[in-house]
């Protein structure tokens, strides 16, 4: 990661939307470096896609200040959208036209000259791996494909802030990792700032430099993974034992943190290093205690998550 | 950089979009032709007979009725191609690229002005179509070429009227199934006028209301263009409607569109 010195790409203060009675942000604040990866991670109807929406000029804020790429939100939107790409959650791809017109009419509507949207147009069309699909209409294209002319038509302006609003939700394993590397490409390659909103956990822990988890409008946690991982402490081990004596028995010799009756299994804390495994094993075997399968669990954004929401079970997005 | 500068070469894009869909689906234009046909083949062979007597004038029958009713099915097929639109502009704001274009630095309006124009240009065709069909089955317009001008002039300010206005109900609807019934009633519109029989062969009531409503003087001026019958001044009542209509549906649909998408 670099250390940036100049202006945020991206900052937000204290912003807030309501929608009636029901608030949807309750004063956000943001912050983040150009050239950087900013996950926002959140259950659904936590307020990710608002808070994309807000800062893509497409909504306005109730209050708050916002600058995007050097540009406020409430006085000059246009400067903002001249500088800003957005890939939304729902495809922005117009389906009667082909992959290749697609792209052109983003050329046009980017007033690109002549000679350079047909040439910005073929560079994205390889790069995304459009060539073969390129003169059918995007309607025939597979979810994959269509993400990728998606991504590709934000990119023709060349913009300097992008926006992906759940950029892999819906895709199959092998077509995330494809548009993780795309994503990761882009801010190495060509330094812009992307700002991603995700429920997935381990999209923002591969993906982004920073995290910050959003939950019924406010954000109860910002960082790195790691500062994130570091707020839940340490790890744990799970021991399942064959029978219940066993099981009891070790549950009455070690120091265990919660133990379960009827999987037979217990709970102990530690960091997962050799040292306290090697302590703990010599302790069941001194013992004579037969363990059947032993689990070491090291802290992952879903602890970190599980612990500042507190609420395992998503809730469901309104419906529009 | 301000939007009005481009608010021309935008439009211009977003009309070499509509243009490519139509030429992609010409299905489109086709059916927007394919009723007024249909009800143009019914009331000539069907009805023409008997309604065209009741006409009087020199020869009667068939072929008199031909002359009376083609303005008023040509009329019909921009109340046909206004419904396309409808579902063409309201299938848009569904789908995820009219907020891909509000995120740009785009002329705003020019998504609009872009389906106004592809339909302007959609239901001129569609109107050369149903007007084929009708030399076919035995129209005989007067018309020199200074008047077929003033019948393109007519129709193309009628079409921008009754397109824009489509456009704003088409945005308000919200869906597709729903903005196409909302365009349902202005395929009736032409019948409660002098468009199919006479307005003064009409119980009182419906005559008032067809010679107030707007399609009267439309049909007026075009039969009047077409086949030399006195327009007097239905012309300028003609174009009065037509710049009310325009206008209001242009101001009506800018600010539905340029309202806050709500959830």
């Amino acid at each position: 990661m670099t250390t940036n010195l100049g202006p945020p790409a991206l900052s937000a203060t204290a912003v807030r939307k309501a929608y009636g009675d029901h608030e949807v942000l309750s004063g956000i604040d943001l912050d983040i470096p150009p050239g950087s990866v900013f996950a926002l991670l959140g259950p659904n109807g936590a307020g990710k896609t608002t808070m994309v929406h807000i800062l893509s000029t497409l909504i306005r804020a109730d209050s708050g200040d916002i600058q995007v790429a050097g540009h406020d939100a409430a006085r000059a939107p246009d400067a903002i959208r001249a500088a800003i790409g957005v890939t939304g959650q729902f495809s922005a791809v117009d389906g009667f036209l082909t992959g290749e017109e697609n792209l052109l009419l983003m050329a046009d509507l980017h007033h690109l000259p002549r000679r350079e949207r047909r040439q910005r147009a073929t560079d994205l069309l390889a790069r995304f791996d459009l060539v073969d699909a390129a003169r059918k209409p995007a309607a025939t294209y597979s979810g994959g494909m269509r993400r990728r002319l998606d991504l590709a038509m934000t990119l023709v302006g060349r913009p300097r802030v992008i926006f992906l609003d759940e950029p892999t939700t819906g895709l199959d394993p092998r077509s995330r990792r494809t548009m993780w590397d795309t994503i990761r490409r882009l801010v190495t390659d060509e330094g812009v700032t992307i700002f991603l909103t995700t429920q997935y956990l381990d999209e923002a822990d591969h993906l982004a430099d920073r995290i910050a988890v959003l939950h019924q409008g406010t954000i109860v946690a910002q960082g790195t993974a790691q500062e994130l991982k570091r707020h839940v402490g340490g790890g744990h081990i799970t021991l399942r034992f064959a029978d219940a004596r066993d099981h009891d028995h070790a549950a009455r010799t070690l120091n265990v943190t919660s133990r379960n009756d009827e999987a037979l299994t217990l709970q102990v804390a530690s960091r997962g290093d050799i040292r306290s495994l090697r302590a703990l094993l010599d302790r069941l075997d001194r013992a004579s205690l037969t363990v059947e399968e032993l689990q070491i669990h090291t802290p992952d954004l879903d602890d970190v998550f599980f612990a500042l929401t507190g609420d395992p079970t998503a809730e469901q997005e309104p419906v529009r | 950089m301000s939007t009005g500068t481009h608010a021309f070469t935008d439009s211009m894009t977003m009309l070499r979009r509509q243009l490519r869909h139509m030429l992609r689906y010409p299905t489109l234009t086709l059916t927007a032709a394919g009723v007024p046909v249909v009800f143009l083949l019914l009331f000539v062979y069907v009805l023409g007979g008997v309604l065209g007597s009741g006409l009087g004038g020199p020869s009667g029958g068939r072929d008199t009725y031909v002359n009376y009713v083609v303005p008023g099915v040509i009329l019909m097929t921009a109340a046909t191609a206004a419904q396309g639109t409808a579902i063409s502009v309201a299938l848009d704001m569904t789908e995820g690229i009219v907020a891909r274009f509000r995120t740009m630095a785009i002329a705003r309006v020019s998504v609009l002005t872009g389906h106004v124009l592809g339909s302007l240009a959609q239901t001129l065709l569609s109107m050369t179509i149903v007007t084929g069909v009708a030399l076919l089955v035995g129209f005989e317009p007067t018309a020199d070429f200074g008047e077929w001008l003033g019948v393109i002039g007519v129709l193309v300010l009628i079409v921008l009227a009754i397109t824009w206005l489509s456009v704003a109900l088409a945005i308000m609807a919200k869906n597709v199934a729903a903005a196409s019934n909302m365009l349902t009633p202005l395929m009736i519109l032409p019948m409660m006028g002098s468009g199919f029989v006479p307005t003064d062969s009409m119980p009182a009531g419906l005559q008032w209301f067809a010679d107030y409503q707007p399609f009267t003087p439309f049909i007026e001026t075009l039969r009047g263009l077409l086949m030399g019958t006195p327009i007097g001044n239905n012309a300028l009542l003609a174009i009065g409607w037509c710049a009310l209509i325009a206008l209001g549906g242009y101001l009506w649909a800018k600010k539905l569109y340029n309202r806050e998408p709500t959830r």
